[in-house]
C-alpha cells in the first residue's frame, strides 16, 4: 500500500494534470522529498525553508498537519494526504 | 425573556444535550443553538458587536455606509443592525452562494455587489478591499480582521457555554473567519485547563480553490493557530450526512456547516470513547437549514446532495 496524494487544481501542472498520485514515506517531509524526486517543482511550492508555505494547508486523514507536528507529522501506508492552498471561508 | 429591542436579544442561546447522538452517558455532546438570534445564525454576535465598536470609536457616524465581504449570514446581521440603526449597507457576495441568502438581504435593504464563483470569499473580500478603496467615506467593518468579531465570542458566547456547561472537556466550532473559535477558545482555555479546541473547516469543489496562484490564498488577519488543539477539513459527503443525523436523531434542523462541525465533534467523541475518558462536548449550530433548501443537500441520497454542493459556497 501507499500513501495517497490529493493534489490542488493550481499544482496539478506539476503532476502532469493528475488529481491524485501516491507516494512512500514515513514522515510528510519525506513523503514531499519522494513527490519531488518524481515530480521536480512541487517541493518548492509547498515548501518555504523546509516548512509549510503560508498559504499551503496539507491534511493527513483530514487532520491539519500543523497540529501534527507540520512537516514531522508520521504518515502510514493508507493514509490520505489533502493538499489545498488557504481560502477564505466564513459567511 | 424581555427586551427593549431585537438588537438587545442578541446571544443568551439556549445549549441543548443529544441524548441519542452523545455515544455514552460519560461522553456527551451538546448543541448550542446560534440559530436562535435575532437574524436565525451566530454572526449577529460578531456583526452587532463590529458595529457598536465602530460607534464607539467615531468611524462609523449616522448617514455612513458599511461595505462587507460576505457569504451571507455577516451580510444578513449586518444589514438587520445597520436597518436599526440607520445605516446604509452594501453587501460584496461570491455568485454561487444560494438565492435565499440574496434574497433575504435585499430584504433587510441591503445593496449586492457580486464577486466572481472562482476563488469563493477570497474574491470577495479583494473585491471589497477594491471598492472600498474607491469610497473612502464608506466604512469597511472586515469581519475577517476586525477583533471586535472574537471579542464578541470572547465577552458573550464562551461565558454562556461554560455557565451551563461547567464540565466542559471539548468546544467545536466552524473556521471562517475564526472569530468564534479565537473568543471563546481564548475565554474556555482560561477557564478550563487542557480544554480541547478543536476546528471544523468545510472543503468545498474545486472551483473554489481555483486561485491563479498559490500566493493569492488567504488566512484571515484574526487567525491565531495557537488558541486551537486541532483542526479538521470535512468535505460536503460528511457535512451532508451529520446534517441529516441531527435532524433525524435529535430534531435540529440545522445548516450545512453545522453538519461539518457535528462529524468534528463526533470523531473527538469517539476518540474519547476510545481512551475511556468521559467527555463533555460542546458545539455550534450556526444556523438553521431553511437558507439552504434550494441547495440541494436536504432531498435525494446523500450523494446526490453533495455532489449538488459541489461549486456552490455551502457554508
Amino acid at each position: 500500500m501507499a500513501i495517497a496524494i490529493s493534489i490542488p487544481t493550481i499544482l496539478r501542472t506539476y503532476t502532469d494534470g493528475a488529481k491524485s498520485v501516491e507516494a512512500s514515506g514515513s514522515t510528510l517531509a519525506e513523503v514531499i522529498a519522494d513527490l519531488e524526486s518524481r515530480f521536480p517543482g512541487i517541493a518548492e511550492r509547498l515548501l518555504d525553508d523546509g516548512a509549510l508555505r503560508r498559504f499551503v494547508n496539507v491534511y493527513i486523514n483530514d487532520e491539519d498537519v500543523r497540529f501534527l507536528g507540520g512537516v514531522d507529522a508520521p504518515i502510514s501506508d493508507g493514509d490520505a494526504v489533502t493538499v489545498l492552498p488557504a481560502v477564505a471561508g466564513g459567511s | 425573556m424581555r427586551f427593549d429591542s431585537l438588537l438587545e436579544s442578541v446571544g443568551h442561546t439556549p445549549l441543548i444535550g443529544l441524548p441519542r447522538l452523545s455515544p455514552s452517558a460519560d461522553v456527551r455532546l451538546w448543541a448550542k443553538l446560534e440559530d436562535r438570534n435575532p437574524t436565525g445564525s451566530v454572526k449577529d454576535r460578531a456583526a452587532l458587536a463590529m458595529v457598536e465598536a465602530a460607534e464607539a470609536d467615531g468611524t462609523l457616524t449616522p448617514g455612513c455606509t458599511i461595505v462587507e465581504p460576505t457569504s451571507g449570514n455577516t451580510g444578513i446581521s449586518l444589514a438587520m443592525a445597520a436597518r436599526l440603526k440607520g445605516y446604509r449597507l452594501v453587501c460584496v457576495m461570491p455568485e454561487n452562494t444560494s438565492p435565499e441568502r440574496s434574497q433575504l438581504l435585499r430584504m433587510w435593504g441591503a445593496e449586492i455587489i457580486s464577486s466572481p464563483a472562482a476563488g469563493g470569499s477570497n474574491e470577495a473580500v479583494r473585491v471589497a478591499k477594491q471598492v472600498s478603496a474607491e469610497h473612502p467615506d464608506w466604512v469597511m467593518l472586515y469581519q475577517y480582521g476586525n477583533p471586535a468579531n472574537a471579542e464578541a465570542h470572547y465577552r458573550t458566547t464562551g461565558p454562556e457555554i461554560f455557565a451551563d456547561l461547567p464540565t466542559i472537556t471539548h468546544f467545536v466550532a466552524g473556521l471562517g473567519t475564526t472569530g468564534t473559535l479565537m473568543g471563546c477558545g481564548r475565554y474556555l482555555r482560561e477557564q478550563v485547563p487542557g480544554i480541547e479546541i478543536i476546528a471544523a473547516e468545510p472543503r468545498y469543489g474545486e472551483l473554489v480553490y481555483g486561485l491563479r496562484n498559490i500566493d493569492e490564498g488567504f488566512v484571515p488577519e484574526l487567525y491565531d493557530a495557537s488558541v486551537l488543539t486541532s483542526r479538521f477539513s470535512v468535505g460536503p459527503v460528511d457535512a451532508v450526512r451529520r446534517t441529516r443525523e441531527l435532524l433525524e436523531l435529535e430534531g435540529i434542523f440545522a445548516g450545512i456547516s453545522t453538519g461539518a462541525i457535528l462529524h468534528a465533534a463526533l470523531g473527538a467523541a469517539a476518540k474519547a470513547v476510545k481512551a475511556g475518558k468521559a467527555a463533555d462536548i460542546a458545539f455550534v449550530v450556526c444556523d438553521g437549514g431553511w437558507k439552504y433548501l434550494s441547495t440541494g443537500a436536504y432531498e435525494g441520497t446523500i450523494n446526490e446532495a453533495s455532489a449538488a454542493l459541489d461549486g456552490q459556497l455551502w457554508a
